[in-house]
């Protein structure tokens, strides 16, 4: 039964999108304020009627109800809770369903949370989220039902794939998705302003905190994967520069760049027509990604299933929303007036140098994507990996860190370089220290990943020493200085976190791909191995029963020194309903260093393939990808940066204390 | 500094990073960029016998054994037509079986032993890697129950 009812709203939806992407943007054209006003009741009822639909699925798979088609093929009666709730987005339809739901559900935050936008405004922004919802809905009906009906049921399901069957990657699509589809309300303000003809700042404040919450679910979302992809599936690495990666990086990119110049536009009037070029880049970036992870088109070593024919479907969408937006773009954007002057050295400037570089690093993460794509039209089959990437990536990182020092330390206009770079001494200072320290430590080590590690001390200490300077920190009295701490908007807070978050985590990055031991070997019961100053001893196998595998669980006993660090139980699991096998790492971390280990095949003559990692500064990717997200969130807790901010700034405080759309991230 | 004057001085230096980034692309494609062979190319084609590819076919049956040494593993990639001798120490990937599609990294030795260095296996079981689909289809021997699923 729940399965009609879902499949009903999701006709009742498909029918309010229509009314809601024709009428509120007609009515904003002719004037006809009952039109306009219908945009904000259709915009929730549209978002009530998907979270029915998403409802209904989940209660299939909850109840395990195989007559409906996509639950047999994912789910399996002995699945933990978990993973029958995980497995709802854990396949194509259901990830779908996803993408509607939180596309809706940004929707019917504008109507709610935008109480005090022009109505025209809020018409036409709905009117166009509405458009893309339309496209989205039409999909998921018409070529990948999720409520398709098996006759007669099937006694029980096909499992889901048991790579997906783990709590790093439950949430790994939610969190991207939310990300994915949150630059859609960018897309939509920034089509809207150009219909309306005008933007200023008072769009870019309705549109930051939009950017912002889409990147810090991004940010969370690419970093759940990667920590999954570094303990799942047993290679010790974390980031393969794989397509489905490369994917959801471009818009993370994209993204960062928006981010900055919507400050520009908000402070100083200018820049607007690159801004809303870079939110329709952004969300078209999405939906490519979309694409290339729904159509099969590129082969990666994450692709599961896919389908031709959706591909297609989602080639005409992407073509009518990228090519439409692109087309008014042309024809709109130079009726936009630019603001406020600056010289190229000041704030604006190093906010432009920030876009350029990161602008042109997504170029460079898409050619190496598609680019191969293309080469194949000629016969040539190449696959682009890592050292393309660390030739041609990496060089345009190194003035982009550079220059995140520097950049919030110059003040908006015309700064003096000279001035900006003598109150960046203890910085330069620190930096040098640190690479002496990792000189010595590591034996002079491949001198770049040395100089990498100079570039993150950099960055680190020069986001405090900006922060410690609007602190006035060690200059007055402790107590002014927190005094003023308080006082200083969030978003400073933020913007700090956030730079040395990344910090963090080019260091971490640095670590591990740069001292990274490996040791493979054959091992038997009793023997012990050394990898960089720690002895493992295995102890052998056992067998372990889960509630849907058999594994075989290893025993290995850490020490160094003779003293005990960790008890580690790496793991061979066999799925029983798809009777496939993953590996189950044993990780321990000390905060500075991971010691991986992997328990492989048997050689048949007592012995175990084992495979120990020796990762240093690993943990410190996550770690800063996990700083630069709260960094993202007190910013986005900014009593400045909310929607209603101008008129119900005393209200909204008093109602949510960390600020109104925290939620909603 | 008049707007013409900013406008220029961003165009001029957007244009000086796309250059930089595009001859960087050159440059990486040209050294970087591993060319996908089948087992047949490497015969055929001198650009796969030299250089770092990308081995893909299927595991060939009961080709795979244990070396003495107990961590380096042999065994054939065959596009059904021709097969390679492939060399790889270290874990295979939990899909790794014979008779299933894989895509291997590295070099052809003066032996004509592909050593790889890397060894991947797709997530799903049921997924044949596209470059393997095609590899088959070249050689004639994609058969269609190969496709469905």
């Amino acid at each position: 039964m729940s399965a009609e009812i879902g499949q009903f709203a999701l006709i009742l939806a498909l029918l309010v999108s229509m009314v809601q992407s024709s009428l509120p943007m007609i009515g904003a054209a002719k004037g006809n304020s009952t039109w306009i006003a219908l945009s904000r009741p259709s915009a929730i009822l549209l978002f009530a009627l998907i979270v029915l639909a998403f409802a209904a699925l989940t209660q299939a798979f909850v109840t395990s109800d195989f007559s409906v088609a996509t639950v047999f093929r994912n789910s399996h009666s002995a699945k933990p809770m978990l993973y029958k709730i995980s497995g709802v987005w854990g396949n194509h339809e259901g990830s779908m369903l996803l993408w509607v739901l939180i596309l809706t559900g940004f929707g019917a935050a504008v109507a709610g949370f935008g109480k005090n936008l022009p109505p025209t405004l809020q018409a036409r922004v709905l009117s166009v989220q509405a458009m893309i919802t339309l496209g989205f809905l039409a999909f998921l009906i018409f070529t990948s039902n999720p409520f398709e009906r098996m006759f007669p049921a099937p006694l029980d399901g096909r499992d889901l794939n048991p790579l997906l069957q783990d709590p790093g990657l439950a949430f790994h699509p939610p969190m991207l998705y939310a990300g994915y589809v949150g630059f859609s309300i960018a897309f939509s303000f920034a089509v809207a302003a150009l219909i309306e003809g005008k933007v200023d700042a008072a769009w870019a404040r309705w549109v930051r905190p939009w950017t912002l919450a889409a990147w810090i679910t991004l940010t969370a979302g690419i970093a759940l994967g990667s920590w999954w992809a570094y303990y799942e599936l047993g290679w010790g690495g974390w980031w393969f520069w794989d397509p489905v990666e490369n994917v959801s990086f471009m818009p993370w990119l994209m993204g960062t760049a928006l981010l900055h110049s919507a400050i520009v536009v908000e402070k100083r009037d200018s820049l607007k027509v690159w801004t809303i070029l870079l939110a329709i880049l952004t969300f078209s970036l999405s939906l490519i990604g979309t694409f290339i992870v729904r159509s099969g088109l590129l082969t990666s070593v994450h692709a599961f299933a896919t389908d031709p024919e959706r591909g297609l479907f989602i080639l005409v969408l992407l073509a009518i929303a990228i090519g439409g937006s692109l087309l008014l773009f042309a024809l709109r954007a130079p009726a936009l007036t630019s603001g406020g002057l600056f010289s190229p050295i000041s704030r604006e400037g190093g906010l432009v140098l920030n876009n350029l570089l990161l602008t042109v690093a997504t170029f460079v993460v898409f050619v190496g994507t598609l680019g191969p794509l293309l080469l194949e039209a000629t016969g040539t089959k190449i696959s682009v990996g890592t050292p393309y990437y660390n030739a041609v990536f990496v060089p345009l990182m190194v003035p982009l860190v550079a220059v995140m020092a520097v950049g919030p330390m110059m003040p908006w206009k015309r700064a003096e370089l000279g001035a900006v770079l003598s109150r960046l001494k203890f910085a330069g200072f620190m930096t040098v220290v640190a690479v002496l320290v990792t000189a010595y430590l590591q034996d002079g080590g491949p001198v770049l990943a040395i100089a990498a590690i100079g570039f993150a001390a950099w960055l680190f200490v020069g986001a405090l020493v900006e922060w410690a300077e609007r602190v006035k920190l060690f200059r007055l009295p402790l107590a002014d200085s927190l005094n003023r701490a308080i006082k200083l908007p969030r978003a400073a807070h933020g913007m700090t976190l956030a730079h040395a978050g990344m910090a963090v985590a080019i260091a971490g990055m640095t670590g591990s791909a740069a001292w990274k031991t490996e040791d493979i070997r054959i091992t038997r019961p009793g023997e012990t191995i050394e990898v960089a100053g720690y002895s493992y001893l295995f102890e052998g196998l056992k067998p372990v029963e889960g509630p849907n595998y058999r594994a075989e669980e290893g025993t290995f006993i850490i020490t160094k020194d003779g003293e005990f660090i960790a008890k580690l139980t790496p793991q061979r699991r066999l799925y029983n309903v798809q009777n496939m096998p993953t590996t189950e790492a044993g990780i321990h971390t000390t905060g500075l260093e991971d010691l991986y280990v992997v328990v492989g095949d048997p050689d048949g003559r007592g012995g175990w393939t084992t495979r120990i990692y020796h990762e240093p500064l690993v943990p410190w990717i996550w770690a800063g990808c996990l700083i630069m997200v709260l960094g993202g969130t007190v910013s986005l807790s900014d009593r400045r940066l909310r929607v209603g901010a101008p008129v119900r700034s005393k209200r909204w405080q008093a109602k949510s204390g960390t600020g109104g759309l925290g939620a909603q991230a | 500094m008049t707007r013409k004057r900013r406008r220029l001085y961003m165009v001029l230096a957007g244009m000086a990073t796309l250059g930089v980034a595009a001859a960087l692309i050159l440059t990486a494609f040209q050294d970087n960029i591993v060319l996908f062979c089948s087992p047949s190319d490497i015969q055929s084609k001198a650009s796969c016998a030299k250089r770092d590819i990308r081995l893909g076919g299927l595991v060939e049956e009961e080709s795979v054994t244990r070396d003495a040494d107990g961590i380096t593993i042999s065994f054939r990639v065959t596009d059904l037509s021709n097969s390679v001798p492939v060399t790889y120490k270290g874990i295979l990937p939990d899909l790794f079986r014979e008779g299933q599609g894989v895509v291997t990294e590295g070099t052809v030795n003066a032996q004509g032993i592909f050593v790889a260095r890397e060894v991947l296996a797709k997530h799903d079981e049921t997924y044949m890697p596209k470059e393997v689909a095609d590899a088959l289809k070249q050689s004639g021997q994609w058969r269609d129950e190969t496709e469905a699923q």
